[in-house]
């Protein structure tokens, strides 16, 4: 019988250590085309005069504050890959293609190229399926990737340089209740956790979603005039900012709470579970996060907010 | 040419299993079969359209028409992207779009085409073009469900797309793209374990299946919300394509029905339905709500100017526009405020009552009064007004048989020269004054109601 040697034991350990993996930091990171239209990036068709300042200028900081923590691989839960038949994962290596907002054509139409982590997609994907969760990965070459997930990953990351992993927004609240929704996304939360940590990459979490989600249903002739943008209605407003407060303050337990008055009554895009997951995903911290910056897109309400969780690791 | 109508319709499923797995499972493959007869009859009817109202193309800024002549793509579905790819080349009706999206606009719905390379055509289009469609001779017209739209925006979304068809004398096929109940495992399941997801939402199936055969189309468009309620998961669109499609049959309820399948797809409930205009003797009706023509429902909340709405509590009387040998009226303009016709048809000549820029159906001015019930004036946005008295005198002229390119001779009346006249004289040179008729513009004290332009037309048939 082999028996380690004191050395070997070290060994052991320094490996198992080095194996662990971690989330750096969660971001709400909302995936409106506007942004992306307003930047002009050449991989867009659309040519914008600006707009949308105050949320671009967040990302900016996002990415500012981001830039010198080092990690291998971004997880994204985007709204707009919808599925109804469980949750689904991203499974080739390699995509590329033309994109086009359904919704807003005029504004995206996005060449993109992005490559997948498949492995950690796939380690999330099994635990998932042990959790007793309905899962599926995406293998359908001819796929095109949702503009959420796009929109998110070029304003988090425009290098396009870190491999993602793209996770659907599996419906269960339209089938269910958002509490039912909630159940499942803090379990997907958790093996997503699990998984990243057994998979010993460092990686950020990015829920790609607006906070209220009532759309004006015109256009202005100029989409990009600014003088033609404000929240929905006052209503809208005070929940976002009720929302923020309990980021800004550490307080996501109350979120989840609060989740199915603030779904339903500012039609909020959290009914997708990207919010409740990502809260999972850092079990739900009761540290500050950093508001990065706050505007409205088509009356909706949009915030960029980081849980820098590199800095109170170090703390 | 004579009058288009609607010749056949259909309801038919969404899902890419009849595409791309019909033999799968037994009832698929009933649908699919289904497909194929409903392809024969459309085929056998010798339509010249196919006209889609699709649920799996929810939209948010109004109503969206696709208007590439060839749209070409690979769809894949986001659930069921393990049964394949589903190529497509359609052959859309690119002016038929064009003008059912100024008709829209005309009747006070937000509207606008979409021609952009690589445009994702929704799968419920996909599928029912891919199968209705084969040899894509016949062009088609795809338009979204908007996911903010009611009744009333839909019903009269589907009467703007009728006087389209009407008026360009085609013989169009209505479809709508849809499930009956929605409700889909959401688990995995084996194809031979598929079945209606419960015996609820199948007896509902059941009845709407009743009443489609029996060509009662408008009761199931006015059980619409019941049912949204009863069967449907609450997805992005709801139950209303039932409201556009009793629409385009002019909300009968005496139709030819015929139900060619209904089976399960992964749970959902799908029908392939026909439904012929031929009178099928039933035509009893209770009917209890608003049969609108021009939607005026909130819309505009962009521009702050658009938004004040004229108060004509203090305004003179609207008329129904007089008849008279050669007189032309039309829903699609405002109504006169006193007893003349929209136009009156004298030989080769229409000559047409003063037109301003108030918008049917809901008598508001685009662009904002010049002041309010008070008298006290407002801002007011001269080139949005101009704009709008030419789209009215181009609808005047349309119900007339004639075209804005047919214009003669304008006389333009404005109340305020100094202020207004260069707006003015911008969007006249973008519109009529491409068409080239005489003019002469006055300065007059005022108006009968709260506007900046009038103009008086004489054009040609």
């Amino acid at each position: 019988m082999y028996i380690p040697s004191a050395y070997d034991i070290g060994n052991i350990l320094l490996a198992c250590n080095m194996a662990q993996g971690e989330i750096v930091a969660g971001c709400l990171a909302p995936h409106p085309p506007h942004l992306v239209y307003a930047e002009n990036p050449e991989q867009n068709e659309p040519v914008a005069e600006g707009g949308w300042e105050q949320l671009r200028w967040g990302y900016e900081r996002l990415r500012e504050s981001l830039k010198d923590v080092d990690y291998d691989a971004i997880v994204i839960l985007s709204p707009h890959w919808q599925t109804y038949v469980g949750t689904h994962f991203l499974g080739l290596e390699n995509f590329q293609s033309l994109s086009v907002d359904p919704v807003f054509p005029n504004l995206f139409r996005y060449h993109y190229d992005m490559n997948v982590d498949v492995d950690l997609a796939k380690q999330i994907h099994d635990k998932a399926h042990s959790a007793g969760l309905a899962v599926k990965m995406m293998t359908n070459p001819d796929f095109r990737v949702d503009y959420g997930t796009i929109t998110t990953g070029h304003m988090f990351r425009p290098e396009w340089d870190k491999p993602l992993v793209v996770i659907s927004s599996n419906r269960s609240r339209a089938y269910y209740s958002v509490e039912v929704m909630q159940e499942m996304m803090v379990e997907l939360g958790r093996v997503t956790r699990e998984a990243i940590i057994e998979s010993g990459k460092k990686v950020v979490v990015l829920a790609s979603n607006s906070l209220s989600h009532r759309h004006f249903t015109t256009e202005s002739e100029i989409p990009e005039d600014m003088s033609k943008e404000h929240i929905t209605s006052h209503a809208m407003h005070l929940w976002d900012m009720r929302i923020i407060d309990y980021m800004k303050t550490g307080q996501c337990q109350r979120i989840i709470d609060e989740m199915p008055e603030f779904t339903e009554q500012a039609i909020a895009e959290t009914d997708g579970g990207a919010f409740t997951w990502l809260l999972s995903t850092l079990e739900v911290p009761k540290y500050p996060a950093i508001l990065h910056g706050y505007g409205t897109i088509i009356g909706t309400g949009n915030a960029i907010v980081e849980w820098p969780v590199y800095r109170y690791k170090e703390a | 040419m004579s009058a288009g109508e609607i010749v056949e319709s259909f309801v038919v499923p969404v899902h890419p299993h009849t595409v791309l797995a019909p033999d799968l499972n037994e009832g698929w493959g009933k649908l699919r079969q289904a497909y194929d007869d409903a392809a024969q009859i459309i085929k056998d009817s010798e339509a010249d359209l196919l006209i889609i109202y699709s649920t799996t193309w929810p939209s948010i800024i109004g109503h969206q028409l696709i208007s590439d002549p060839n749209p070409e793509w690979v769809m894949v579905d986001h659930d069921f992207h393990e049964l394949g790819s589903i190529h497509y080349s359609f052959n859309i009706d690119a002016e038929f779009a064009a003008l059912w999206d100024a008709e829209s606009k005309a009747r006070g719905l937000q509207s606008r085409c979409v021609n952009y390379r690589g445009f994702p055509i929704d799968v419920g289009s996909v599928v029912a073009l891919t199968l209705l469609n084969p040899d894509n001779k016949i062009p088609a017209v795809i338009v979204s469900s908007n996911v903010y739209a009611d009744r009333s925006e839909t019903t009269v979304l589907a009467k703007a797309c009728k006087e389209i068809v009407r008026k360009t004398g085609r013989k169009a096929v209505a479809i709508t793209a849809m499930s009956l109940s929605n409700r889909m495992f959401t688990e995995h399941i084996e194809p031979e374990n598929d079945r209606i997801h419960s015996l609820k939402d199948d007896e509902w199936n059941q009845k709407i299946l009743e009443f489609l055969s029996a060509g009662r189309l408008e009761d199931v468009g006015q059980l619409s919300r019941t049912i949204q309620q009863q069967i449907r998961v609450q997805k992005v669109v709801n139950f209303k394509p039932m409201w556009w499609l009793s629409a385009m049959n002019d909300n009968r309820n005496d139709l030819t029905g015929k139900v060619l399948a209904y089976e399960a797809i992964h749970g959902a409930g799908c029908a392939v339905v026909n439904l012929n205009p031929a009178h099928s003797g039933f035509g009893d009706k209770e009917y209890d709500e608003d049969d609108v023509e021009v939607f005026s429902g909130e819309r505009g909340v962009l521009d702050t100017i658009n938004t004040v709405e004229t108060d004509q509590s203090d305004g003179p009387a609207l008329w129904e526009p007089t008849e008279a040998e050669g007189s032309v009226n039309t829903n699609s303009a405002p109504k006169p405020v006193g007893a003349y016709p929209h136009a009156r048809k004298v030989g080769d000549l229409l000559y047409l009552s003063g037109v301003g820029p108030r918008q049917p159906g809901t008598n508001e001015i685009p662009g904002g009064p010049i002041h309010d019930s008070n008298g006290n004036a407002l801002n007011y946005d001269i080139k949005a007004q101009t704009q709008a008295v030419v789209d009215n005198i181009a609808r005047i002229l349309e119900e007339a048989g004639s075209s804005i390119n047919n214009v003669l001779d304008v006389t333009s009346f404005l109340i305020d020269m100094d202020r207004d006249f260069k707006g003015y004289n911008e969007v006249w040179a973008e519109t009529l004054g491409k068409v080239g008729p005489t003019r002469t513009t006055l300065a007059i004290r005022a108006l009968p109601t709260p506007i900046a332009v009038e103009m008086k037309v004489i054009a040609s048939i």
